[in-house]
């Protein structure tokens, strides 16, 4: 916690603590996955939202659902970090640790800020969960934390004492316990309870029981907060300096889902989503099957190769056809998206990335499918690329995945990955009439009428079955540079394979001017793509500020890449990467521009922190200004 | 083309080449589907032709209509979502025994499972033609094939049994060489609401010529094959003097008028009974021991796929109004920022 200001200690009990104002908080909530911590930490995040704070998440969880109880590797956790700026990250280092049992202290504790706040749930710091976390003594007790500020707190017990009367089972009670936690924090950083009950009594309309004891819990949270003397000062962090609109919090998976009925509303075309559920891609499928009042149909498939192929059939036949999946999810549909580059149909892929290779890890962040994305075919098999930065930009990479998609007809592969698919952020709702025109034209003119015959853009004209005068096949085999019929002609073969590339090389043209943070020349140019934005903007900014010269482009499209691109890169004497891989796009600039690339590279299935990236950028910045 | 008076066979053929080779029976199956395409009352327009790959896939290139030749066993799923997306077209899947078995087999059986209105005809040759004569999942056990020089030891499956099992609520057979049966089959399947799965025991002449030469050889064939008729019993042969009855749960094969056997101790065929046990039954029957049987094996209306997804989404809109973008945005917790 960075303290703006500290007010005098010293009170009363019951009196009003004194309020230190700081300038950015991050906390981190921890505890059996089985806890309810993401459930608390969403919570904590949307009363923070609605106090007009800027913020950023990054939910951390095992694969398990709820594996063993006080094991090490069912630790799940939340973290988030609000500010009274933007706020581009989670936060490198909690201030606050919220550790609902041993097992949560021993995996967070090393994160934490040193002299940052530890609130243990004393109750849960039983001889046996002590050793399950493999503990030999109490570390609440033997003062192997006297460089941090402790609070004991049995949670577990009091939320037990506040439901005594709620008739609720002692395991019911013992879920309760998270809204206990929840209590606490929102009283520790000034927050109202009212609507917080609210949402509680909303959210377990159908459950009013369980409902009234998370309340209970809650207010008596949030009154041992107040009441006690254990906490000397609350915390208030002010707001920040926001664009005036109106905001929702969403998650990088809701916001896809919610800019693909944006490009369907758009266009004038139904959606269809055929996709099979998988980690951590699943709830873009969750937020497209409720909303069947628009024009959205989804079709849970019976694998993923039927995910893509259905949604294949869905765009032949007129509609914007969609899937979703994950890195081995990709693989699996990879034969299909040779049929859709075939075909030449337009047809969305959302490849929301996870630590890989095989199973990998499903619940973890990475970024290492861009090889994949834009090579990964047999045959010379061109897909637009293009991936979110944040977990708002996928509203807006949804749209534009589609705009390209109708624009071109082609597949287009849209990149996010875990840590921007689950994470939240507060997003500005537009107005959709300033949302970007999607134009679909169908063709039903049989006048002259040839399947392969393109225009300007080298796209093909989509015709829907059931347009009477233009019955035509169409198929994975070589296809007629004009008709579509199959051609083994050598030098047709020739023609097709260099149009399909030409035809999305072309889409360059069409990529706005990339806009460069920073001076526009100097020592170093950070290239970026997908979630390691915020990092990379937060160490850059620093470095700026420290006197470096030292700019970031970050990118959106990858394949193919801005036509500006080139030319910023030979504007500074050393380029930079960052990402969450061995050096993909690094890889990918190489071969493009000839030009050596210093790779940062992270696979340990946590995002950047700032100051991984500031470290190296003052490295290399001293480096380059030699 | 909606004036459908004037449509023929001939408006149903497309102006490529049949690349099939000569004397396939292949041939016969899209004489008679192109012989029945205009009889449906459907606009040649909403016609659509999805197959995967292999000898039989080429079919839709043969076809003045929509079509797609796919990759390899997914033709279910490409018109599982054209169908989904377009339920006013007539959507047909042309398959073969590697293709919807092997490769497709899941495809294949959730197609069955989910009765999306599709006409999935699979040409059943018991053979890998494409590739030049390897056994497929319907090879006899024993069989020399380029793969099973010794003979085949990967056991053979049944495919209407398999389409049976995952809930088909259409499934016929029929035989290339028979063109009356199969135009009949083909008939009662394009009129069926729901998936219609159609086996057609099909020739290949040039790696497995004569498989199905005991139930089509004219002088062998009727005591070899077992028509189903609709309500009627299950009588067979050449004097139509064998039946089949049940003894326990085993059937049996009987001589009318041997050993007191009577048309009225024999099992009716019931194809629109409830549950598939029957239909079921008949499915396991296979030579030398009973007939094999040609014809519907079952045709049982249930709501379709996209019947209940046509309903969902118009309950949605009733209950919640059309959905609108500045709706969907503004939903769930906001605040305001002035």
């Amino acid at each position: 916690m960075s303290a703006a200001a500290t007010a005098p200690a010293g009170t009363k009990r019951g009196a009003p603590r004194p309020v230190e104002e700081l300038d950015s908080v991050t906390i981190r909530f921890v505890g059996d996955s089985g806890d309810g911590m993401q459930l608390t930490g969403n919570e904590f995040s949307r009363a923070i939202a609605k106090a007009g704070h800027d913020f950023a998440t990054h939910p951390d969880y095992p694969s398990e659902i709820r594996a063993p109880t006080g094991t090490l590797f069912g630790v799940s956790g939340y973290q988030i970090q609000f500010a009274s700026r933007a706020v581009f990250t989670s936060g490198d280092a909690p201030d606050v640790l919220v550790a609902m049992n041993p097992a949560a202290l021993k995996t967070n504790l090393s994160d934490v800020k040193h002299g940052g706040t530890i609130i243990a749930n004393s109750g849960a710091f039983t001889d046996a969960n002590l050793a399950k976390a493999g503990y030999k003594g109490n570390p609440l007790d033997d003062g192997s934390l006297g460089d941090y500020r402790l609070y004991k707190i049995d949670i577990s017990e009091l939320t037990a004492h506040a439901l005594k009367a709620s008739g609720l089972s002692k395991k019911e009670v013992g879920r309760c316990k998270n809204y206990y936690a929840l209590g606490l924090m929102l009283s520790l950083y000034s927050r109202p309870l009212e609507k917080e009950e609210e949402d509680i009594r909303k959210k377990f309309a159908k459950k009013p029981e369980v409902a009234e004891a998370n309340v209970l819990a809650l207010r008596a949270g949030y009154a041992y907060a107040d009441a006690t003397e254990m906490f000397i000062t609350s915390y208030r962090v002010r707001t920040a300096d926001i664009a005036p609109g109106t905001y929702r919090s969403l998650t990088g998976n809701h916001a896809a889902a919610l800019g693909f009925v944006a490009a369907s509303e758009l266009a004038g075309v139904p959606l269809f989503l055929g996709s099979y559920p998988i980690t951590p891609a699943t709830d873009i499928l969750h937020e497209l099957s409720a909303l069947k009042h628009f024009n959205v149909a989804t079709f849970q498939a019976e694998d993923e190769i039927a995910g893509i192929c259905s949604a294949i059939g869905a765009a032949y036949g007129g509609a914007l056809g969609m899937t979703t999946t994950s890195g081995p999810g990709m693989a699996l549909k990879t034969e299909a998206l040779g049929l859709a580059v075939m075909l030449e149909i337009p047809l969305v892929i959302v490849n929301v990335q996870r630590g890989g290779p095989s199973t990998g890890l499903p619940t973890k962040i990475e970024q290492s499918d861009l090889l994949q994305a834009v090579y990964g075919r047999n045959g010379e098999c061109p897909i637009p690329v293009i991936a979110a930065n944040s977990p708002a930009d996928c509203f807006d990479c949804a749209i534009e995945a589609f705009r390209l998609a109708v624009k071109y007809m082609t597949p287009v592969i849209f990149l996010s990955d875990g840590g921007i698919g689950n994470a939240a952020e507060p997003w500005r709702i537009p107005d959709p009439a300033s949302l970007p025109k999607l134009k679909v034209k169908f063709r039903t003119d049989p006048e002259g009428f040839q399947a392969y015959a393109r225009d300007a853009n080298l796209a093909r004209a989509w015709v829907r079955p059931g347009t009477p005068g233009m019955e035509h096949r169409v198929g994975g085999l070589e296809k007629d540079f004009l008709t579509g019929n199959i051609s083994h002609d050598p030098m047709n073969h020739q023609r097709m394979v260099e149009v399909r590339a030409a035809k999305v090389e072309g889409i360059a043209k069409d990529l706005p001017p990339l806009k460069v943070e920073g001076p526009a020349s100097g020592d170093l140019l950070v290239v970026g793509w997908g979630s390691t934005y915020g990092s990379i903007v937060q160490a850059r900014e620093k470095a700026a500020a420290e006197g470096h010269t030292v700019a970031h482009v970050h990118l959106r499209h990858l394949n193919p890449l801005p036509p500006d691109l080139g030319d910023i890169l030979r504007r500074y004497k050393r380029v930079l990467v960052p990402e969450m891989n061995l050096g993909q796009l690094s890889r990918i600039l190489r071969e493009h521009f000839l030009r050596e690339v210093d790779t940062l590279s992270k696979v340990q299935g946590k995002p950047f922190k700032v100051s991984e990236i500031h470290d190296r950028i003052v490295e290399l910045c001293k480096k380059g200004s030699k | 083309m909606t004036d459908m008076a004037v449509l023929t066979k001939k408006d149903f053929e497309s102006n490529q080449d049949v690349r099939w080779c000569p004397g396939c029976g292949d041939y016969a199956v899209l004489a008679q589907i192109q012989k029945l395409m205009p009889t449906l009352g459907i606009p040649r327009e909403n016609f659509a032709f999805i197959s995967g790959i292999g000898c039989s896939s080429r079919f839709p290139y043969y076809m003045e209509t929509y079509g797609m030749h796919s990759i390899h066993g997914r033709a279910p799923a490409i018109a599982s979502g054209l169908k989904l997306a377009r339920p006013e077209l007539s959507v047909w899947v042309v398959t073969g025994d590697g293709d919807a078995l092997a490769i497709g087999g899941n495809h294949f059986i959730h197609a069955m499972r989910r009765n999306i209105d599709l006409k999935i005809i699979l040409l059943n040759n018991r053979i890998y033609g494409l590739t030049k004569g390897q056994y497929s999942p319907t090879s006899e056990m024993g069989k020399k094939t380029k793969t099973t020089p010794l003979g085949n030891i990967d056991r053979p499956f049944s495919p209407v049994a398999l389409a049976l099992g995952a809930g088909a609520t259409f499934v016929a057979r029929t035989v290339d060489s028979d063109q009356a049966h199969m135009a009949q089959v083909l008939k009662r399947a394009a009129e069926h609401k729901g998936t219609a799965f159609v086996e057609i025991y099909q020739n290949c002449i040039v790696f497995n010529d004569g498989a199905y030469d005991a139930i089509t050889d004219k002088s062998v064939r009727d005591d070899a094959r077992l028509l189903l008729e609709h309500g009627k019993p299950l009588v067979f042969g050449k004097a139509r003097d064998k039946g089949i009855r049940l003894r326990g749960l085993e059937p049996e094969v009987v001589t009318l008028g041997e050993g007191g056997a009577g048309e009225g101790d024999l099992v009716m065929h019931d194809e629109a009974a409830d549950h598939s046990g029957l239909a079921f039954f008949l499915s396991q029957f296979d030579a030398p021991k009973f007939p094999v049987p040609l014809g519907v094996f079952r045709a049982v209306r249930q709501p379709t796929y996209e019947e209940m997804n046509i309903q969902l989404h118009a309950d949605a809109e009733a209950r919640k109004g059309r959905g609108t973008l500045a709706g969907l945005f503004g939903s769930g917790d906001t605040w305001t920022i002035a």
